[in-house]
């Protein structure tokens, strides 16, 4: 289980997207999947290792990391990836049930990934849930750690560091880099979604509109 | 998750480029990624245990590595890989764009053998001509903005053996001591050769289809 599962879980979804939901999936793959496995992880590779504070006291270092990185923002990106291609199984869930329905009742081939009545519903609620998990690992990286930056120093004087002590942070200006990238490339793809949203439902209620008109013609 | 990825979407857009792009796309795999992943990636790999400073200061080793070295090699490369492999995702969409056009003229009863739709292979005229040639075109500039950004943070692409450093809370000025400079410097030369040849083959390649253009024209209007 790696993530080479994720990958077909978009791959699957992709087939069922429209022209903007694919180039999301091909972000997502691009520059937010690959950049995190060939780059980004091993950056903080040995974060823990390489944190040094200017005290011998043992169990300072320890405490001192803990403090200022409660969970690591390798791990939080990780997540986030994971949560927030996760709403796409909705869809492929609907279009299952679909497929699943129209054996069983032998209808005529109508195509089940077609983004209309139910499963347009289920579409929009996946973008909606998309574009709200996105903002909402954005505003807790910015919580947990003040911003976006990375210090080179922190000061740190909980027990049992004896006073307050300096500690250095390893490769902050890489981490920062890398960081800022992922804020780019998530607010790109809470753009997507934006515009996707935007269009589903531009085009069906134009769809609507235009079947009443003519009804009302006839 | 890894290069294999890239390798399976950048395989299915190697169908439908010219024999200087499929030529691109052998180097950029075998000189290249094959490369960073096998070999690139060992050498940069201990690279700040074995980044020493002169000074028993803690703190001193961190903060000078992170100053001369804001951004990996390693890291470059990977992003710099990434960024000029994407361009090649526009034509791979495009012809996905165009099968799907196709398809959909299929169900409504135009006759089009369904087998011969997934084997085809698109020539690159029309849209395609200018989605192909803007890819192209982006490459180049990709390659060329991280060459000039290698070149900007590293003062030239040589790895110096000794820096020296006297940024907070080294005491005084310190000296520091890179690891393996010799052979991080031949491969980034290598790595830089190879950026090279990719641009001429990508200048080649659109000089290729700007002719092939030039060359049907005059023979339209005769």
């Amino acid at each position: 289980m790696s993530w080479g599962f994720l990958r077909d879980l978009l791959s699957g979804v992709n087939k069922y997207s429209t022209g903007i939901g694919r180039i999301w999936v091909a972000i997502v793959f691009m520059f937010r999947l690959l950049v995190y496995v060939a780059a980004a992880e091993n950056i903080w590779k040995y974060e823990h290792d390489e944190f040094e504070c200017n005290i011998k006291q043992p169990g300072c270092e320890n405490v001192c990391f803990d403090h200022f990185f409660p969970v690591s923002h390798i791990r939080l990106w990780a997540l986030q990836l994971i949560i927030v291609s996760t709403p796409s199984l909705l869809v492929v869930f609907h279009v299952a049930y679909r497929e699943n329905r129209q054996k069983h009742n032998q209808k005529p081939c109508r195509n089940p990934g077609k983004i209309d009545g139910g499963l347009l519903c289920t579409y929009l609620i996946s973008l909606i849930l998309k574009t709200g998990f996105e903002i909402v690992f954005l505003v807790l990286f910015y919580k947990l750690y003040n911003g976006f930056k990375i210090p080179r120093l922190v000061k740190c004087d909980i027990r049992p560091c004896p006073n307050t002590v300096d500690c250095y942070i390893s490769k902050p200006t890489e981490k920062m880099i890398f960081l800022y990238f992922l804020v780019a490339t998530s607010c790109l793809c809470i753009i997507l979604n934006l515009s996707e949203l935007s269009y589903l439902i531009f085009k069906h209620t134009t769809k609507c509109y235009l079947k009443k008109y003519m009804k009302k013609q006839q | 998750m890894d290069w294999g990825t890239l390798q399976d979407v950048l395989g299915g857009v190697n169908k439908h480029s010219t024999s200087i792009g499929k030529i691109w796309l052998t180097v950029l795999f075998i000189f290249r990624i094959m490369i960073l992943v096998v070999a690139a990636e060992r050498v940069w790999g201990d690279e700040q245990d074995d980044f020493v400073c002169n000074t028993l200061q803690p703190g001193c080793r961190n903060v000078c590595y992170d100053h001369f070295f804001p951004i990996s090699h390693i890291r470059l490369w990977a992003l710099q890989l990434i960024f000029v492999s994407t361009p090649a995702l526009l034509v791979a969409m495009h012809v996905a764009y165009t099968k799907h056009e196709k398809k959909r003229r299929i169900r409504h009863g135009e006759k089009i053998d369904i087998e011969e739709l997934k084997n085809v292979r698109f020539h690159i005229r029309g849209p395609l001509w200018w989605t192909y040639t803007s890819s192209i075109f982006c490459r180049l500039v990709f390659e060329a903005i991280f060459m000039y950004v290698f070149y900007y943070m590293y003062d030239g692409y040589q790895m110096p053996r000794l820096v020296k450093c006297n940024a907070w809370p080294c005491p005084n000025t310190v000296d520091c001591f890179v690891s393996r400079p010799t052979e991080k410097t031949t491969f980034t030369i290598f790595m830089l050769a190879v950026s090279g040849i990719c641009m001429m083959l990508n200048l080649a390649e659109l000089c290729y289809l700007v002719l092939k253009v030039c060359m049907k024209e005059p023979r339209k209007t005769t």
